[in-house]
C-alpha cells in the first residue's frame, strides 16, 4: 500500500510540473528583454527586468484594459446572482406550469455557440446605443452565465431540506426577510461556486467582449493584439501582459479553494 | 423532494426569463429571419426561402470544418476523459497537500483563451519556445505553422492542457463521495485494484462523468480563440473549426444569409447532442 501512495505521490506531481511548464515559460519569458529571448534559450532571465511590465502599468490605453475587463466580469456577476438566486429557489421548491420547458430552454442558451449570436448581438447593442460599453458585454455574459448559476444554485437549493422554509414562515418571517436573511446565508458557498463560474466564463471570453466593444469597454485580450507590429511582435511586453491576466484568476481560485471540487460538479455530488 | 405545486413560481423566474429572451430570443429570431433572406443592402432584401439552408448542408466548405469539428471533439473526448478520471485517482485525499493541487489544477482554467493561445504559440515555437526547440533538439522535424500534422497535434495537446483539469476536477469530487466504509468492505472481500475501480468508484463516478461529458462536447464543439490565436486556422485550413468558419463568414465577408443559415443549423446540431446528455442527467438526478 505504501509502494501504491508513493507511486501516485510521483504521478500527480510530474503532471503537476507538466501542466505549470507553459505557464512558467511566459513568466520566464516575461521578465526578459526581447533580446534575450529572441537570442537564446534561457531558463531563467540573465538579465532579468521589470521594463515590460513597467510598460504596461505606465501606459493607460494598456492597463485600462485590465480595468475595462474586470468592470464588465464584475457587473456581470451581480447581474447573474440576483437573477439567477429566486429562480433558482423557484426551480427547486416550486413546481409550475411549463418548469421543465423553462429549465431546459434557459440551459440550452450554455450550449449556443458565441459565434452564433455575434451578429445580431452587434446590431441590438448599437441600435440601442449600448455598443462599446461594459454593460453591453456583461449584458451579454449573462446569456451564458444565467443559465449556468440557476443549475449551480438549484443543486446547492435542493441540498437544504424544505423544513427551513416551513419553520421560517411559522415563526412569521415573510419571504423576502426570509430568503435575504435565513436563506442566503445557508446556500453561501453556493452563491460563491455560481459567483466563481460566472467570473471564470467572462473573465476568459473574448470573442463577444472584442466584437462589441471598440475603445472605450476594450477588454485586455483585445489590447494584447497590438503587440504585433510591423517590426516584428515584441514577446516580452505579450508575456507579462499574458502573466497578468492570469493573476485574477489564482487570486479568485485561492479564495474559492476548499469548495473548487464540489463546486465543479456543479453541487450534484 | 417533494415540490409544491405553485405558479407563483413564475414571479421568481421571471427577471431571468426576461433577460434571457432579451438577449437570446431577440438575437435568435434575428438570426431565423436572415436566414431566410438574401439581403444586398438596407431596405433591399428577399425572401429566398429555404435556400441559404440546402446551399449550406451542401457546401464543401462547411461540411469539411463539420467533419474537421467531430474529429477534434472527438479527440478531445477520447483523451481527456480517461486522463481525468487517471488523475483524479492519484490526486491526494485530504489536507493542505490536496487544497494546493486543487488551486493548481483550476488555474489553466481560469486563464483568458486567447492567453493560451499565446501561452502555447510562444511554446511550441522552434525557435524561442521550450517544448518547440526541445523537439527539434530531438531531430524530430516539428513545425506548426506549416505542417498539418504538427498543427493538429499542437491544437489537441493545447486542449489537452487546458481542460483536462476541469475533467479531473469534477472525477475528484465525485469520488470523494463515496463512503470510507465500501473501501474497507472491498478490502475485506480482497478485491483486486481493478475491481474496486471497476464496481465502487466507476458507478459513483457516472453523473459527474456525463457532466464531463456535456460540458467538454459543448465547450469543444463552439471552440474559437484558442485555435485562431495558436494556428490561424491554418495551414491552409486545416485547423479551421466551424465557429471560426461562421465567424470569418458573419464578420469577415459579411456574407449574412448564409452565416444565418449556417448557424441555425450549428446551434441545431449542439443542441441535439447535448439534449441527450441532458436527459440523461435529470434521469440520474431521480433515481438518487
Amino acid at each position: 500500500m505504501k509502494q501504491n501512495t508513493k507511486g501516485k505521490a510521483f504521478g500527480i506531481t510530474a503532471y503537476i510540473v507538466i501542466l505549470m511548464l507553459p505557464i512558467y515559460w511566459l513568466l520566464n519569458m516575461s521578465f526578459k528583454t526581447t533580446e534575450e529571448t529572441l537570442g537564446k534559450m534561457t531558463f531563467f532571465p540573465e538579465n532579468f527586468t521589470f521594463a515590460n511590465y513597467a510598460t504596461i502599468f505606465s501606459d493607460p490605453s494598456w492597463f485600462m484594459g485590465y480595468i475595462n475587463s474586470m468592470t464588465y466580469v464584475g457587473m456581470n456577476m451581480v447581474i447573474t446572482l440576483v437573477v439567477a438566486l429566486p429562480a433558482a429557489y423557484a426551480f427547486s421548491r416550486y413546481k409550475f406550469v411549463g418548469d421543465k420547458h423553462l429549465f431546459f430552454w434557459l440551459l440550452s442558451n450554455r450550449m449556443a455557440p458565441p459565434a452564433v449570436f455575434l451578429l445580431p448581438f452587434f446590431q441590438l447593442y448599437s441600435s440601442i446605443g449600448l455598443f462599446d460599453t461594459h454593460v453591453a458585454v456583461a449584458l451579454a455574459h449573462c446569456l451564458f452565465n444565467v443559465p449556468l448559476a440557476v443549475w449551480i444554485l438549484e443543486g446547492f437549493i435542493s441540498g437544504v431540506p424544505k423544513e427551513y422554509d416551513e419553520m421560517a414562515y411559522i415563526d412569521g418571517y415573510s419571504f423576502p426577510k426570509f430568503f435575504l436573511k435565513i436563506f442566503i446565508p445557508m446556500i453561501r458557498s453556493g452563491i460563491g461556486v455560481a459567483a466563481f463560474f460566472a467570473f471564470m466564463f467572462s473573465w476568459v471570453e473574448l470573442l463577444l467582449a472584442r466584437t462589441l466593444t471598440s475603445v472605450d469597454a476594450q477588454p485586455i485580450g483585445a489590447i494584447m493584439t497590438r503587440t504585433v507590429s510591423a517590426s516584428g511582435i515584441d514577446w516580452g511586453v505579450l508575456a507579462a501582459a499574458g502573466c497578468l491576466t492570469i493573476l485574477p484568476g489564482v487570486l479568485v481560485v485561492w479564495f474559492v479553494r476548499n469548495h473548487v471540487a464540489t463546486g465543479f460538479a456543479l453541487g450534484r455530488v | 423532494m417533494n415540490k409544491v405545486a405553485d405558479n407563483r413560481g413564475w414571479l421568481l423566474v421571471l427577471p431571468v426569463f426576461l433577460l434571457v429572451a432579451l438577449s437570446a430570443l431577440i438575437p435568435l429570431m434575428t438570426v431565423v429571419n436572415y436566414s431566410v433572406q438574401d439581403i444586398f443592402g438596407p431596405g433591399s432584401a428577399y425572401f429566398v426561402g429555404t435556400d441559404w439552408f440546402t446551399e449550406v448542408l451542401h457546401s464543401e466548405r462547411l461540411q469539411d470544418s463539420l467533419i474537421r469539428q467531430f474529429l477534434f471533439s472527438g479527440a478531445v473526448l477520447a483523451i481527456e476523459i480517461p486522463l481525468g478520471i487517471g488523475i483524479a485517482l492519484m490526486m491526494p485525499t485530504g489536507g493542505k497537500r490536496a487544497s494546493l493541487v486543487l488551486i493548481l489544477l483550476a488555474i489553466p482554467l481560469l486563464i483568458p483563451w486567447n492567453v493560451v493561445g499565446t501561452i502555447w504559440q510562444i511554446f511550441a515555437r522552434g525557435d524561442i519556445g521550450l517544448f518547440g526547440s526541445a523537439l527539434t533538439g530531438l531531430g524530430i522535424d516539428y513545425n506548426y505553422t506549416r505542417n498539418t500534422g504538427d498543427a493538429w497535434f499542437t491544437v489537441l495537446l493545447m486542449d489537452v492542457w487546458h481542460w483536462t483539469p476541469l475533467v479531473a476536477l469534477l472525477c475528484y469530487s465525485g469520488l470523494r463521495a463515496i463512503p470510507e466504509a465500501f473501501y474497507q468492505a472491498a478490502e475485506i472481500d480482497r478485491a483486486s485494484k481493478w475491481a474496486i475501480f471497476r464496481y465502487i468508484q466507476l458507478p459513483k463516478l457516472q453523473s459527474v462523468l456525463v457532466i464531463a461529458v456535456l460540458l467538454r462536447f459543448m465547450d469543444s464543439f463552439m471552440i474559437y480563440t484558442e485555435p485562431f490565436v495558436l494556428t490561424g486556422g491554418g495551414p491552409g485550413s486545416s485547423t479551421t473549426f466551424l465557429s471560426q468558419t461562421l465567424t470569418t463568414m458573419a464578420i469577415g465577408q459579411f456574407d449574412i444569409g448564409r452565416a444565418a443559415a449556417f448557424s441555425l443549423v450549428y446551434f441545431l446540431i449542439v443542441l441535439a447532442v447535448s439534449w441527450v446528455f441532458f436527459t440523461a442527467i435529470t434521469h440520474m438526478d431521480k433515481q438518487k
